[in-house]
């Protein structure tokens, strides 16, 4: 089957989709977005979180069909999604934005160069990435609570945080991320 | 030249921004927040194939026939291996070991064991496939425990051993023993006021990093193949590996792809050889991704381990001897037991002084999953027992558990049961001291104006307390871990450093096959090169083996050894600059011959700080570079009837405080708080040390109260290979951890740094098992402690 869905602004198109591949596979093997993550491919584990018409949700749960003519940002959007939500733009990317993004130079073995939304900058400054294999899950999650949440208290965090596993960090270093991340977005209204 | 690790002398400051001792970020930190690293399972080819396993449905069987024709003739299947299309004579792989089989021959050993491997054009036509193929098996009886494996006519899990431990075990279902004797326990024994036995059991762990096991392999023109691929030791993998394909080992290519957690189990090959041996059948790139569900199959897992203690000590509450036998279930394969029982039995007495003693560990071959390396190997599951026995003999003196240990600790001197001695600080009772100086969290801290915040409660969200029955409790303990490769293991990596000028800036260019499985290698090597070589600007050349060995990251080791051996080249490639300048230009200052000279913030200067070049000068066009491989001090092999003997490199120290409330009614525990204390040595990252040490601990919590991979004791099979089943914290299960770092420079290690990634892993779980005592007055002698243990019902 074929199937149309907006990928961080942009329409995309599978084709030659099977049935039961979940938006995880195509994200993952046919779009060319290996950013959000198959650490169980069974609901249990956050790594492949990404927001559909906004919502978190798991990715490997989702058959791909359920996707049809709906929005979906991975972590591979999230600096451009944060960057909107500051711009209040509804959604949608402009032509104008398209072209600055596709133009942004940056290092391919470093990434420097890159912009990164405040709760990804966070999670790099507070030492909130080891392995990294939860962080795709895990950013996409954390940028969420604050957009409802500035203000989240620590078991606000973790309440919203209870569906990503993490194995490197004991969690220390990621609760610090998304205090940081809050703390610097307060800073910044 | 190769080197060993005789005490080096730091005649570099530390002042280079970004050098050692700061914590710089993670060189792989934007890429990994941008989802743009690449990680093993993310590599993707052009035309490429995807590789299935067939796994056996059962533990112990004969296999009788294998049918693979019509798996073969699905539409989209290219391929289909079984045992009898392996290319060469060499069939079998192991870490030390070739006792596993690339696929089954004639037999199956246990739940999961790799049958035959496909490959197809979609994942899902590979495991259709796969389920299409048919194998008929013959059960056998299976070998669970110590007392099957030995009984009188038990079938042997391997007949025919011929490998190097068999002429000293005492049953061939026995991997290794070591035996350790130490004085005259029986005489000690006589002058003990009390002596305390317990009887302990340890729950199979598992690495669950988040990566599943993955790779890709690409055929070559010249008839090799590249494999990229998540390890954690690509010199390792392409040993094993060349053999089987029959190729040369500069036909197997590997280039180290991102790797998502390791901890252990990816220090045995999972599908490196599958991947390879379907890309040369097809000739087509073939990539391999587990599933959560494989992946609990697809490596070896922590021993499982039952341990039998017995303590004595006296009225003044001096310990007399100490005497255990550990039994370690390795399961079906030897991966790395015959060293984890090196650590069990060398380390099975913990940091105290102990001048009499009797050891004895063994590793079982049983028809239970394969059980070999992670993180704390061996120490974790003595640590977890004679921890509680530090706690009861403390008891039965009517002694404070805290005081009794610092009475009894080792410090720097002091004789390990091995005979070696402890030779740099050996800080126990200070980090006790430490430990339970930080400021205890509050009580009821569940309680607010509003109520109950549940959250903060046992049970947590499923509201089961507002604070009825629930029951506070505190407790201790420490641990020691060995830091490198052991007993005679030559441990060396290799680091290829290369200074140039590009850009107009002196660039130094680091290169080693270090895998990078987020412990922050990759920082810490930066880090070195700008010390050493004084530029702003280092490349991490990516880890694969076109440069020599780098070792496993594993064993506490890798900033210790290949961070050695980074120093080591940095070293080198200096002196030839230093030789360089003096050619250029000697001439100009006396001091380029008389001075102790540095490479500081990209000049040439002397130790008084006067400046004599630009390194961009004295490069120039040229290029300096250095591969060289470095050592540390060489050990030698434990003793096989006394086990005496200087076995280790290093040890490694950490203690905890776990506070913990437990709901007594339901049986539910909440870790408050995990305050931990650690001597690092010298800290290279101190960010990423406390992140090593946090981790760590977690890991120590997972398996006290919710981590064990549940095996059939009847049919052998494994119940819970999946996330549903087999637990891991969450962030509402893992408490504040706060950390407290010491550092006492080990004078034999570079910069005195300490190996620090597993000692975290020891001491959490029996501190977490210490508090539920301490709050519920149980005596709880097996982890993880589950609901039914605490209410009676188990
Ligand atoms: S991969 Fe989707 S929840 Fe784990
Ligand atoms: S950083 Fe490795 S799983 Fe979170």
């Amino acid at each position: 089957m074929r199937v149309n869905f907006t990928v961080n602004g942009r329409p995309q198109e599978a084709d030659d989709v099977w049935e039961g591949e979940s938006l995880l596979y195509v994200l993952r093997e046919r779009l060319g977005l290996p950013g959000s993550k198959n650490a169980c491919e069974q609901g249990e584990c956050g790594s492949c979180t990404v927001r559909l018409d906004g919502v978190p949700v798991c990715s490997c749960l989702v058959a791909a069909g359920q996707a049809e003519g709906r929005e979906v940002v991975t972590v591979e959007g999230l600096a451009d999604h944060a960057r909107q939500r500051d711009l209040g733009t509804a959604c949608g990317t402009s032509l104008d934005e398209a072209r600055r993004w596709a133009a942004k130079g940056q290092d391919s073995r470093t990434g420097e160069g890159a912009e990164l939304s405040p709760v990804q900058q966070a999670f790099i400054d507070a030492g909130a990435v080891q392995c990294g294999f939860c962080t795709p899950g895990l950013l996409v999650a954390a940028d969420e609570m604050l957009e409802h949440n500035p203000n989240p208290t620590d078991a606000d965090i973790r309440e919203a945080l209870s569906g990503n596993l993490c194995r490197c960090t004991g969690y220390e270093k990621i609760m610090d991320a998304v205090r940081l991340a809050a703390a610097r977005q307060s800073e910044a209204v | 030249m190769p080197t060993n690790g005789a005490p080096t002398k730091i005649t570099q400051g530390t002042r280079a921004k970004g050098g050692i001792g700061e914590s710089t970020l993670r060189p792989d930190g934007t890429l990994k927040v941008t989802g743009e690293f690449a990680y093993s399972s993310d590599m993707w080819h052009e035309d490429m194939l995807w590789g299935q396993i067939l796994r056996s449905t059962v533990a112990h069987a004969e296999i009788v026939s294998i049918d693979t024709s019509e798996a073969l003739a699905q539409p989209g299947v290219y391929a289909v291996m079984t045992y009898d299309d392996l290319p060469t004579d060499v069939k079998n792989y192991g870490l030390e070991i070739q006792d596993t089989p690339v696929l089954a021959h004639g037999k199956v050993r246990h739940h999961g064991e790799p049958v035959a491997i496909v490959a197809a054009d979609h994942p899902e036509t590979a495991r259709r496939a796969a389920a299409k193929i048919k194998v008929e098996y013959r059960e056998l009886p299976v070998i669970t425990d110590e007392a099957s494996a030995t009984a009188p006519g038990a079938v042997l899990v391997h007949e025919n051993r011929d490998d190097h431990h068999i002429g000293h075990v005492p049953h061939p279902n026995i991997v290794h023993r070591q035996p350790i004797v130490r004085g005259d326990a029986d005489e000690a024994a006589r002058r003990a006021d009390v002596i305390v036995k317990g009887e302990y059991y340890f729950g199979m762990q598992d690495q669950a990093f988040l990566g599943p096991e993955s790779g890709l392999a690409v055929p070559e023109e010249d008839g090799g193949v590249h494999l990229y691929i998540a390890t954690q030791w690509l010199h390792s993998d392409l040993r094993q590996i060349a053999p089987v394909l029959g190729l040369p080992e500069d036909k197997v290519r590997m280039t180290l792809a991102g790797v998502g957690g390791a901890f252990g189990g990816r220090e045995d090959l999972s599908m490196q050889i599958h991947a390879c041996l379907l890309a040369l059948r097809t000739g087509k790139p073939v990539k391999i991704v587990y599933n959560r569900f494989e992946s609990f199959f697809g490596h070896v897992h922590r021993h499982p381990a039952r341990l039998y203690y017995e303590h004595g000590a006296t009225s003044e509450g001096k310990l007399t001897h100490v005497r255990c036998r550990i039994v370690l279930d390795g399961g079906a394969y030897a991966s790395a037991s015959p060293a984890v029982v090196g650590n069990a039995s060398s380390l099975g007495i913990g940091p105290y002084v102990v001048d009499d003693v009797e050891i004895e560990a063994i590793a079982l071959y049983t028809n239970n999953p394969p059980c070999g390396a992670m993180r704390g190997f061996g120490a974790v599951q003595a640590c977890f027992a004679y921890e509680a026995q530090m706690d009861k003999v403390a008891g039965e003196l009517g002694m404070d558990p805290v005081e009794f240990r610092k009475l009894n600790a080792m410090e720097q001197g002091t004789l390990m049961p091995t005979g070696q001695p402890v030779d740099s600080p050996a800080p126990v009772a200070e980090l006790l001291r430490r430990v339970t100086a930080m400021p205890m969290p509050p009580e009821r801290q569940w309680e607010s104006s509003e109520g109950a915040d549940v959250r903060q409660l046992p049970g947590g969200l499923s509201n089961t307390t507002h604070g009825e029955g629930v029951v506070r409790g505190v407790g201790y303990a420490v641990g020691i871990k060995n830091v490198g490769f052991s007993e005679g293991f030559d441990d060396y990596s290799t680091a290829r450093v290369r200074l140039e000028v590009a850009g107009g800036e002196p660039v130094a260019v680091v290169h080693t096959a270090m895998a990078e499985v987020g412990q922050g290698g990759v920082t810490v090597h930066a880090q070195i090169a700008r010390t050493e070589l004084g530029v702003a600007q280092v490349t991490i050349h990516p880890a694969n083996t076109q440069v020599g060995s780098a070792g496993s990251t594993s064993a506490s080791r890798q900033t210790y050894v290949t961070g050695g051996a980074v120093k080591n080249s940095c070293e080198l490639v200096r002196e030839k600059v230093l030789e360089l300048g003096r050619r250029r230009f000697g001439t100009y200052h006396p001091a380029w011959a008389t001075a102790e000279l540095l490479l500081e913030g990209g000049k040439v200067v002397t130790d008084g700080g006067e400046v004599l070049a630009d390194l961009v000068d004295v490069l120039g066009d040229e290029t300096v570079e250095v591969e060289a491989e470095w050592r540390h001090r060489p050990t030698v092999p434990f003793d096989l009837h006394t086990g005496q003997g200087n076995g280790h490199v290093q040890y490694s120290f950490a203690a905890h405080r776990a506070v913990v409330e437990v709901d007594t009614e339901l049986g539910l525990v909440k870790v408050i708080e995990l305050a931990c204390a650690q001597d690092v040595g010298k800290a290279l990252n101190p960010l990423s040390v406390i992140g090593q040490i946090q981790g760590g601990t977690t890991q120590g919590l997972g398996v006290a109260v919710m981590e064990e991979i549940i095996v059939d004791p009847k049919t052998a099979k494994v119940r819970n290979p999946s996330f549903t089943d087999y637990l891991i914290p969450t962030i509402l299960d893992t408490p504040t951890i706060p950390v407290d770092v010491l550092e006492l420079a080990d004078d034999h290690a570079p910069y005195g740094l300490r190996g620090i990634g597993e000692a975290p892993t020891l001491s959490s779980t029996p501190a977490v098992l210490a508090a539920i005592r301490n709050a519920t007055g149980l005596e709880l002698n097996r982890t993880p402690v589950r609901p039914e243990h605490l209410t009676g019902n188990a």
